[in-house]
Formats: structure tokens, C-alpha cells, sequence
């Protein structure tokens, strides 16, 4: 579903991604850990091109994102993000702001994109907050709010970026609960975390990412019980 | 006080012609400006350097010499070219006569004026919001332009409404200006009216009153629509 070949991402003078090769398969789960700064973010904002790649191929689906020919709009379609900071449009309800980009976007009537919408708000629990804005939701509703949004543009992919840093703890597993959910019908899904529980449980492969390399990957049991590498012990040591 | 009470409708008259020129302008203003402001914050370098000239060259001259430039440079300018046309290469003036009238001449000068703060303004707007909310619609597949009509500018209209206010309230005052090229505004009627009747201190304080009264009444409906929005504000 994903591959990813020698991908390098530079800002300026600082190599953030340093060689990045990957392939992530249909249905796959993958947890990406690693310490502040090591490139987590990047990698996941290359997948879908909100950080152009310095080199390197990324093909999604069958298409390559990299290529000048793709249109950057139409394969962002095959990905949806889920960000630390949810950004959902404060100016929208929780159902418009799921109803937005398949009706703009998609060309959807507004009688299907509500359907959708109500549909996708029920599937993350949210149905009686349809018509309730952003401002009066809590940080857990927001986020499933904004995997709604996501969903709604029917993505093969969904990248989660730190989804539930910014919530309060007893928020974190309603969210969690959702891309079980998600997971466990077959969604591809690259989930940068440091919800080292949710990793074992739902995961299919762990990558350790360290100063823009991918250090170490495999199962989690694996990762977590007997990671091969030294630095990837050390930070184990350091958040479990 | 008799004074006052006689000057005051013919100034009102005056006072008419300053709030429609500065509506128009600032109306003018507001579309000029969210072209300069949006081709500010394009990504292609000529769009750019236009807003920025535009804007720079506005904002940094004064008012009163952009209206001399409007009304007796453009005609002077054509007049130049139509000569040298016709010395050149026999072409007749296209352009019989180049004198705008008047009050064209000062709803173009304050208009431009206008578009190049209220530029600004939306630049600042648009600015003002976060860089997540662009990212998050560009991450649903919409273009650039798609997400800064449903997402941004919806947004960034909120947060302008006070500096919009603001804007417009200079512009009023300003229009005084327009009385060195005889637009009978409220101040050039002040000065007719001095003129006919010398009685200074009455005329010029009755004008006073009558700039403030419409900068004060506007500023209270600028306040209130602030607060409608803010009650329904999401943000
Ligand atoms: N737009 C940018 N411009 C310049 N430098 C950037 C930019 N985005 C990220 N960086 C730098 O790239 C490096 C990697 O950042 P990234 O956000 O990918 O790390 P991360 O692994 O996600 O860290 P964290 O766990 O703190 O979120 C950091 O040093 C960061 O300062
Ligand atoms: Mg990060």
C-alpha cells in the first residue's frame, strides 16, 4: 500500500529524514516511535506531502507522490491525517466540519455528504455533538470529530500524528478505542505515538526512528521485549 | 448660537457627501485590498512584488499627494502622451478631454488609499490564523484556494471586522483632505461657508461636532457588530 525508497528530507542546512525505506502493507498497522526530533512528524508529512521530500519515492497506492505529474490534491485523497492539535474549523459544526471536503472537494450533494457525516459521527460515538461547534467539545470529542473528518474522504491510508499527546488522560482512550476500532476493520495505518500500550496491542510492526533513520523494526513483542539494538533499548529504558 | 443652528443643515448637506465618499472607497478599498492582501501571501513572486508595491507605495505617501497625483497628474500624464502621439506619429487624442470629474477623481484617489491599509489588514487576518487549520484542509484534498475560502477567510473576517472599523474611521476623517481639490465635503463646506459669513470659531466647532457624531455612531455600530459576532463566534 505504501513504499517508501530513500526518502531524505532536509530543512535548510539540517537533515531531518536520512534514507528512509519502508513498505507498509494493505491493512498493516504500524507504530512509529522515537525520541523528540528524530524525524517522527516529517516522515508522517511526507506521506502525504504537507513537507515535500528532498529525494527519494514515496508511492501510495499505485501512485508515485513524488512524480511532478501527480496532482498533489487527488492523492492527498488516498491519505487522511489526524493531527496532535486536531485543527478542526472552528467556524463549522462537528458535522460540517466532517461534510466540508467531500461536498467541496468530492462534489458530494449536501444530502449525501450529510448522510456521510452523520454516518462517519456515529461510528466515532459523537452522534448527539452533530450540531455542537468545536469550542463547546472536549479535546477527547474533538479528536474523534477530526478522525470523522478524515474518514469522510473515504482515505486508503490514515496517518495519526501523536493523537492523543494533547489530551487530558482520561480522554486518551476514547480516541484510542476509535482506531482499535478503525484497525481491527482494516484500515491501513501509520500511528506516530508514544502510547506504548496501544503500540503492543494494536500494532502490527513497530518502527524505532532515531535521527532520521529507521534504527530498528519488527513486531511489537519484539521491539518492546528484545530490541536488538542498544539505542533502541536505551530509549525504551527511558519511557516504559 | 443662532450661527450654529444656521450653519449646521448646510453642513449636514457636506456631511452627506463625506459618508458616501468614504463608504464607496472603503468599499472600492476592501475588494482592492483583498486582492493586494491575498497577492501578498501568494506563492508566486510577481503577484507578490505587485502587493507589496502597491501597498508600500500607498502607505508610505501622503494622502493629499496621492489626490493631487489622481486629479491633476493622470490628466497631465495623458495629455503628455496624447502630444507626443500626435507630434510623433500624427495620432489624434483618443481622449478629448482628460480632466476626471471631481468626485471621481476622489472616490479613485481614496479608494486606492483605502485598498492599500485594508491589504494590510487582510494580510494580517489571514496571518492570524493558525498554520494547522491550512494544513489540515490541504490534507483533505482541498487546493490551496479551496481551503482559503471555506477554512481561512471565513476565519480571518472575524478577526478584521475591528481593524476594518478603524480603517474606515480614518478614512472618514481623512476625506477632509479632499477639500484642497474642492470636493464639497464637510470640511470645504465649512470653509464656503466661513468664507460668506466669517464666523470661525461657530462654523469650525459645528464641524467638529458633526466629524465626531459620525465617527462616534459609527464606531458604537462597529462595536455591537463585533459582539453579535463574538456571541456566535467558534473561534
Ligand atoms: N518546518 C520546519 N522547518 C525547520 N525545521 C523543522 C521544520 N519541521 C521540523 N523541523 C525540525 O526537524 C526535526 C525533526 O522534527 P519532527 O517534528 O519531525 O520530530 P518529531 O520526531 O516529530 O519530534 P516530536 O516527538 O517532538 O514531535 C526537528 O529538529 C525540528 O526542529
Ligand atoms: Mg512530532
Amino acid at each position: 500500500m505504501i513504499e517508501v525508497k530513500g526518502l531524505y528530507k532536509s530543512f535548510n542546512e539540517l537533515e531531518v529524514l536520512r534514507g528512509i525505506d519502508c513498505h507498509i502493507a494493505e491493512g498493516e498497522v504500524v507504530c512509529v516511535i522515537g525520541p523528540s526530533g528524530s524525524g517522527k512528524s516529517t516522515f508522517l508529512r511526507c506521506l502525504n506531502l504537507l513537507e515535500q521530500p528532498t529525494s527519494g519515492e514515496i508511492i501510495i497506492d499505485g501512485v508515485s507522490l513524488t512524480d511532478s505529474k501527480t496532482n498533489i490534491n487527488e492523492v492527498r485523497q488516498k491519505t487522511g491525517m489526524v493531527f496532535q492539535l486536531f485543527y478542526l474549523f472552528p467556524h463549522k459544526t462537528a458535522l460540517e466540519n466532517v461534510m466540508l471536503a467531500p461536498m467541496k472537494v468530492k462534489k458530494l450533494s449536501y444530502s449525501e455528504a450529510k448522510s456521510l457525516g452523520l454516518s462517519l459521527l456515529e461510528k466515532v460515538g459523537l452522534t448527539d455533538k452533530a450540531h455542537v461547534y468545536p469550542e463547546q467539545l472536549s479535546g477527547g470529542q474533538q479528536q474523534r470529530v477530526a478522525i470523522a473528518r478524515a474518514l469522510a474522504m473515504q482515505p486508503k491510508v490514515m496517518l495519526f500524528d501523536e493523537p492523543t499527546s494533547a489530551l487530558d488522560p482520561e480522554m486518551v482512550g476514547e480516541v484510542l478505542a476509535v482506531m482499535k476500532d478503525l484497525a481491527r476493520e482494516g484500515m491501513t495505518m501509520v500511528v506516530v505515538t508514544h502510547e506504548m500500550g496501544f503500540a503492543r496491542e494494536v500494532a502490527d510492526r513497530v518502527i524505532f526512528l532515531d535521527d532520521g533513520r529507521i534504527v530498528e523494526e519488527g513486531p511489537p513483542q519484539d521491539i518492546f521485549t528484545n530490541p536488538a539494538q542498544q539505542r533502541t533499548r536505551a530509549f525504551l529504558s527511558k519511557i516504559l | 448660537m443662532d450661527t450654529i443652528l444656521y450653519v449646521t443643515p448646510l453642513l449636514i448637506q457636506g456631511a452627506g457627501l463625506t459618508i458616501i465618499i468614504t463608504a464607496t472607497s472603503v468599499a472600492i478599498g476592501c475588494v482592492l485590498g483583498l486582492i493586494a492582501g491575498l497577492a501578498r501571501l501568494s506563492g508566486n513572486a510577481v503577484f507578490r512584488a505587485l502587493g507589496t508595491g502597491y501597498i508600500d507605495f500607498f502607505r508610505g505617501t501622503p494622502l493629499l499627494v496621492q489626490i493631487f497625483l489622481v486629479f491633476f497628474g493622470i490628466p497631465g500624464l495623458i495629455t503628455e502622451v496624447q502630444n507626443w502621439a500626435m507630434a510623433s506619429w500624427g495620432i489624434e487624442p483618443l481622449i478629448k478631454d482628460p480632466n476626471l470629474p471631481i468626485l471621481w477623481a476622489a472616490i479613485t484617489a481614496c479608494s486606492l488609499n483605502s485598498g492599500a491599509y485594508i491589504g494590510e489588514i487582510f494580510r494580517a487576518g489571514v496571518q492570524s490564523i493558525e498554520r494547522g487549520q491550512m494544513e489540515a484542509a490541504r490534507s483533505l484534498g482541498m487546493s490551496h484556494w479551496q481551503a482559503m475560502q471555506y477554512v481561512i477567510l471565513p476565519q480571518a473576517f472575524k478577526r478584521i471586522i475591528p481593524p476594518l472599523g478603524n480603517e474606515f474611521i480614518a478614512m472618514l476623517k481623512d476625506t477632509a483632505l479632499l477639500s484642497a481639490i474642492g470636493v464639497e465635503e464637510l470640511a470645504r463646506k465649512g470653509q464656503l461657508l466661513n468664507a460668506d459669513m466669517f464666523a470661525p470659531f461657530e462654523i469650525w466647532i459645528s464641524v467638529a461636532f458633526l466629524y465626531l457624531l459620525m465617527t462616534l455612531t459609527f464606531s458604537r455600530l462597529v462595536d455591537a457588530l463585533e459582539r453579535r459576532l463574538r456571541t456566535g463566534d467558534r473561534g
